[in-house]
C-alpha cells in the first residue's frame, strides 16, 4: 500500500485523549505509512493507554517542555525508536484557566502569564532546537495555532501566546530554511478537545462558527485538521514555510 | 449472553480499583452515592483517565458528553453495566 507519508518518521506531542488533535494526526499519519513516536506530559499512564488505541501502538516519551533535562534528553530518547525524524508536531499549550482565560484580561498576574508563554510559545522554539540533530532536509515542523490577529471572547492570554507562536514560527522558518526544514502552523477552527473544555466560554468561541464558515464546521470532528497536518508532513508543500495554514472552514476570510 | 453480563457489584468493585489506582482514593471510599468531584475530589483529567481505563476493562465506550453526566459512582456503575459489551 502506498501512502502519503510512507517511510516518514514523526514525533507527535500533545496526545492526552483519543479526542486530541494530535491523536487524530498520529492516526492518519500511521494510516498513510508513517512511523509515529509520541511524547506525553503529566499523565503518562493515560497517554500510554491512549497510544495503544492507535492503528499501530506508539511508544511514548515523557516530555515536560518546562524541564530542560527533558528537552536535552529528547533526541537520544527518540533515537531509541527511530534513527531520525522527518517531522515534528508541536501541539502543546497551557494557560491557567482561572486567571488567563475568561477572567478580566488585565487582571492576569505575570506569575500565570509567564508560564503560559513558556509552555505555549517558547516551547515551540525549544522543542525544535532539541530535535534539530534528528531533522534532515525536507523535514517539517508544525505547530497548532488559533488566529491571533484578532481578540476573541475568553481566549485572552492564550491569544497573546498564539500571537507569539506565530512570530516564533516565522523566526524558526527563517533560521531552519537553510537546513531545508519547513516550519508552519496549522490554524484550526474550534474543536471540542480536552484542552478546549478547560477554556471557560469555549461555547462563545465555537458558537456560530458553523454558520460563518463557507465550508461549514464540525467542532466535534478533528479529521480535517489532522489531514491538513499530514499534508504539511508530506512532500507536497515543499516550498511552504513560515506560513499559517488556515483550517477553519473559511471563517478567517469572512467579515462576520 | 445474559450470564456474561456484568453485575453492578462486579462493576463497582472494578471501578473502585481503577479510581484507587488513578486518583489514590482508597477503594473502600468508592461507593455508589459518592460524587466523583464533590466527595472524592477527582479532577477532570483523572476522570478522563478513569473513563479510559473503564472503557478498556469493561469493553464499553464512554463518550465525553456522557462522561460529563456521570456525577456519582452509582451513575458510572449504571452506565457501564447497561452499556458493557
Amino acid at each position: 500500500m502506498s501512502g502519503l507519508l510512507d517511510g516518514k518518521r514523526l514525533l507527535i506531542t500533545g496526545v492526552i485523549t483519543d479526542g486530541s488533535i494530535a491523536f487524530h494526526a498520529a492516526k492518519i499519519a500511521q494510516e498513510q505509512g508513517a512511523t509515529v513516536v509520541l511524547t506525553g506530559f503529566g499523565r503518562l499512564s493515560l497517554v500510554e493507554r491512549i497510544a495503544k488505541r492507535l492503528p499501530v501502538p506508539a511508544p511514548v516519551i515523557e516530555l515536560d517542555v518546562t524541564k530542560q533535562e527533558h528537552l536535552d534528553g529528547l533526541a537520544d530518547k527518540v533515537r531509541e525508536h527511530v534513527d531520525g525524524l522527518d517531522g515534528v508536531l508541536h501541539s502543546i499549550g497551557y494557560a491557567n484557566p482561572e486567571t488567563c482565560l475568561g477572567a478580566p484580561f488585565v487582571d492576569a498576574p505575570w506569575g500565570d502569564v509567564g508560564p503560559a508563554l513558556h509552555v505555549s510559545t517558547y516551547s515551540y522554539a525549544s522543542l525544535a532546537k532539541s530535535v534539530l540533530p534528528l531533522l534532515g532536509a525536507g523535514s517539517s515542523i508544525i505547530g497548532m495555532d488559533f488566529d491571533a490577529r484578532v481578540a476573541w471572547p475568553s481566549y485572552n492570554w492564550m491569544g497573546v501566546a498564539k500571537a507569539g507562536l506565530e512570530s516564533v514560527n516565522r523566526y524558526l522558518a527563517r533560521d531552519l530554511g537553510p537546513h531545508g526544514i519547513r516550519v508552519n502552523l496549522v490554524n484550526a477552527g474550534p474543536l471540542k478537545t480536552m484542552a478546549a473544555k478547560s477554556i471557560p466560554g469555549f461555547g462563545e468561541l465555537e458558537g456560530g462558527w458553523n454558520d460563518r464558515a463557507p465550508l461549514g464546521w464540525d467542532a466535534t470532528d478533528p479529521t480535517p485538521v489532522a489531514k491538513s497536518i499530514c499534508a504539511l508532513f508530506s512532500d507536497w508543500l515543499p516550498a511552504t514555510t513560515g506560513s499559517v495554514i488556515m483550517v477553519d472552514g473559511g471563517v478567517h476570510g469572512t467579515g462576520q | 449472553m445474559a450470564e456474561n453480563k456484568l453485575s453492578n457489584e462486579e462493576v463497582l468493585e472494578g471501578l473502585a480499583k481503577i479510581v484507587e489506582e488513578v486518583a489514590g482514593v482508597s477503594a473502600d471510599e468508592v461507593t455508589a452515592e459518592k460524587s466523583f468531584v464533590d466527595d472524592l475530589d477527582i479532577d477532570s483529567l483523572s476522570m478522563v483517565e478513569i473513563a479510559v481505563q473503564a472503557e478498556d476493562q469493561f469493553g464499553v465506550k464512554i463518550p465525553d458528553d456522557e462522561l460529563a453526566n456521570l456525577k456519582t459512582v452509582g451513575d458510572a456503575v449504571n452506565y457501564v453495566s447497561s452499556n458493557a459489551a
